[in-house]
């Protein structure tokens, strides 16, 4: 799990973070940091760290959310087969992302989900059909069941190539 | 019969051949570069070519001339390595590479030098006249691994990216060490006595290398860039500015005395993407091929000047020393490897596995650089007993382990380098992924392994790409570039197929009946069939996208959310990225 000197780390972040000092971050909290409002994710990533409807995340939360980008330890892979899976897997570090883009919950990347991640990635000098068609293109390649949209299992296939433990992994936690 | 006249570029000319000719008879059996890497098998066709020289003339061989390896054979093949060497993956690794480059060679070297000597202390063996320095001197030039002989055996292992360029970028730098420590010997060794002095100013001497090394390098490289800028009515010349100038960067720094391998490969990678920007595709194609095929013959060639070498009587065979060499190379390599790994692990996200680390240990080839160096040694008695141990270990490294390292690392199964390209979505999902772990960065607060390459993307458009750069408009990004490679396979086979320009637009137009399992598809218009087909359009099209899809977040002075600083483009990203999200709340 993690360590004493993380959890204390963190949790000097948390505290320079909460600025009402009440123990608990809101959305305002977060948007303070200057880097994240350049960020074109910057909303969505804020949006992850809250439970569903609630406006306000304690340092629990916040750990939790941030456990999952715990870099994957070697003897922690074939520990515990039985337990539960941990938070920073592969599996879930790739749910987290796919809850990105997956606003509505229904377990799919639709093209209008795509869409929108798309128009925030990238300028606004681009029209929508251009859009539309590197949209398709991204569907047509992992849609496998026809569907017209990318489902989480679609989504990991995708990305089976690419390290996503090293692309989802802060060294600060390690 | 006028051979006379013709006779050294004839020769030349005969022994460029026969390695050419060698070359495509290993390919023709096609199991033959499988089990035997090809520099093995190089080598064997010298050590037949040397065998049947000795055996008609009756006396050594033609030894491979130090200068001729130095001054011609060496530097393409660098200039090759290091042109084409992923820079990304590199420079994150840059930290771990230089461990091993610089600590690790400088490990190898004292641990091979003061173990040989105490060998040389045993009395049964003979070898007392050995002296440390004599041997420290050995050390120095047998521990360095070699490019020629990494590259030639790792091409064919296909190991995954990290570790190619770990075993890789070590056994191009760590020439630098090599070569310092070389040259401090070996003027330790004329110099009557040695003060402490000169041992700090061998230290320092080795930072002025390197560093130096990259100085002249990167002048040279830029100094090539902005030339290139002005070639756009003499295409054809182009290409011989690249070589050029690399070479000339090379003999730049050999003539202070710098190291001539780092400068070459700073030059290559410092002009690569603006040369590639200013000169035509044409070119660009030219350049490739050239060093590519410069950089296989001087690699043929040397192997098989090693071989042919080593027949002769240029060795002194004393086994005991020449076995315990080849041992003490390995054992200092493999304890080397395993305790910067140790170090190196501690810091890093990912770790060195321990079959990564065998397979770096136990890739540590020998090969031309150590034999040339041998050669280099001022005539002393005992010379000829390090040639006769560089050339076993050489030997035994390269047919040894280059033979065994395929297996093994199957054994090991170590992960296999990705053999495709990757997809359209697969990029713009690692795209998205960048952006989400800089956000979680961010928010965590503790910078992350961009901080650096953002910095330096800063500068680079800033000031260099004015500069350097013809037409300073941005170059394309790699998401924007497959696209267009993608849509013109498309546009192709349809084409082929017969549909371009008849009837009504095909419903499955970016969906070729092998990808599409539904004919439910987004009907798309004729007029954005034009659009999208025709190559003007796309080319539009990809140089928008190009300009906007967003880099991911930069770490540049810190600034105010309500004030922008300037007009640059990373905050021209930064005001529409805001814009945007002040629309949507």
């Amino acid at each position: 799990s993690v360590s004493h000197s993380q959890i204390t780390r963190l949790y000097s972040r948390f505290t320079s973070l909460d600025k009402g000092e009440n123990g608990t971050l809101s959305r305002e909290d977060f948007q303070r940091i200057p880097e994240l409002a350049i960020n074109p994710l910057g909303d969505r990533i804020i949006n992850a760290f809250f439970p569903e409807g609630e406006d306000q995340v304690n340092f629990r939360g916040f750990m939790r959310t941030l456990a999952h980008f715990r870099p994957i330890e070697d003897n922690e892979k074939n520990k515990d087969q039985n337990g539960p899976e941990p938070l920073n897997s592969r599996s879930n570090k790739l749910h987290f992302a796919f809850r990105l883009y997956d606003l509505d919950k229904d377990d799919k990347i639709s093209r209008d989900e795509l869409l929108q991640v798309l128009r925030m990635m990238v300028g606004v000098n681009i029209s929508d059909e251009q859009l539309g068609s590197i949209a398709d293109r991204t569907i047509q390649e992992a849609d496998q069941d026809g569907d017209s949209a990318i489902s989480f299992a679609e989504f990991v296939k995708v990305l089976e190539k690419v390290d996503v433990e090293q692309k989802m992994s802060i060294r600060f936690l390690h | 019969l006028d051979y006379q006249h013709v006779q050294v570029p004839f020769e030349i000319t005969l022994w460029i051949m026969l390695a050419s000719l060698a070359k495509i008879g290993f390919h023709l059996y096609n199991k033959l570069p499988s089990v035997v890497p090809e520099s093995c098998l190089l080598i064997f066709v010298g050590l037949i070519m040397g065998g049947i020289i000795y055996g008609l003339n009756d006396r050594s061989p033609p030894v491979m001339d130090s200068d001729i390896f130095f001054l011609y054979l060496l530097p393409p093949i660098v200039l090759d390595a290091g042109y084409f060497m992923p820079s990304r993956p590199f420079f994150e690794n840059i930290g771990t590479i230089l461990l091993y480059a610089v600590v690790g060679t400088i490990w190898n070297v004292f641990g091979i030098g003061f173990s040989l000597y105490g060998i040389c202390q045993v009395k049964a063996f003979q070898l007392q006249d050995v002296s440390l320095l004599h041997n420290l001197l050995f050390g120095s030039l047998i521990a360095a691994v070699d490019p020629v002989a990494v590259l030639a055996v790792f091409e064919e292992i296909h190991v995954n990216e990290k570790l190619h360029i770990l075993v890789f970028g070590e056994s191009l730098l760590n020439d630098a060490v090599t070569v310092v420590l070389y040259k401090l010997f070996r003027s330790f060794c004329e110099m009557p006595t040695i003060k402490s002095v000169d041992v700090f100013a061998g230290v320092g001497k080795f930072f002025v290398v390197g560093l130096g090394g990259v100085l002249v390098g990167l002048s040279f490289g830029f100094t090539a860039a902005f030339t290139t800028r002005f070639t756009k009515d003499i295409r054809v010349i182009e290409p011989l500015f690249v070589f050029l100038y690399s070479y000339l960067s090379y003999l730049t720094a050999e003539m202070f005395h710098l190291s001539g391998i780092v400068a070459i490969i700073s030059c290559a990678m410092g002009m690569k993407r603006y040369v590639e920007a200013n000169i035509s595709l044409k070119s660009h194609t030219t350049v490739k091929y050239f060093m590519k095929m410069w950089s296989s013959v001087s690699d043929t060639l040397i192997f098989i000047f090693l071989g042919v070498s080593t027949i002769g009587e240029n060795h002194e065979w004393n086994w005991p020393y020449i076995c315990f060499t080849v041992i003490f190379c390995l054992i200092w390599r493999a304890l080397g490897v395993l305790v910067l790994t140790f170090f190196v692990n501690r810091f890093h996200v990912n770790t060195i596995t321990s079959k990564d680390q065998f397979i770096i240990a136990y890739g540590g080839l020998r090969g031309a650089i150590c034999f040339s160096l041998v050669f280099l040694l001022p005539d002393f008695h005992r010379k000829k007993l390090f040639i006769a141990a560089t050339t076993v270990v050489i030997l035994f490294t390269v047919f040894i382990q280059g033979m065994t390292i395929r297996p093994l690392v199957d054994l090991l199964a170590v992960k296999r380098k990705r053999e495709s390209a990757p997809t359209v979505g697969e990029q713009i999902h690692i795209r998205f992924l960048d952006h989400l772990l800089a956000g979680i960065e961010d928010i965590s607060g503790h910078w992350g392994q961009y901080y650096w390459k953002d910095k330096l993307e800063n500068f680079n458009s800033k000031y260099l790409q004015k500069i350097l750069l013809r037409e300073y408009d941005q170059p394309k990004s790699s998401i924007v570039l497959l696209y267009e490679k993608l849509e013109r396979k498309h546009a192709i086979e349809l084409a082929q197929a017969g549909q371009l320009g008849h009837g009504p637009a095909h419903p499955s137009f970016l969906c070729p009946a092998f990808l599409c399992s539904s004919s439910d598809r987004t009907v798309i218009t004729d007029q954005k069939l034009e659009d999208t087909l025709n190559p003007d359009a796309l080319d539009n099209m990809q140089e928008i996208l190009a300009r906007n899809l967003y880099r991911i977040r930069r770490t540049g002075p810190a600034y105010n959310r309500h004030t922008l600083p300037g007009d640059s483009e990373p905050t021209e990203q930064a005001k529409e990225i805001l814009i945007l999200r002040h629309k949507s709340l």
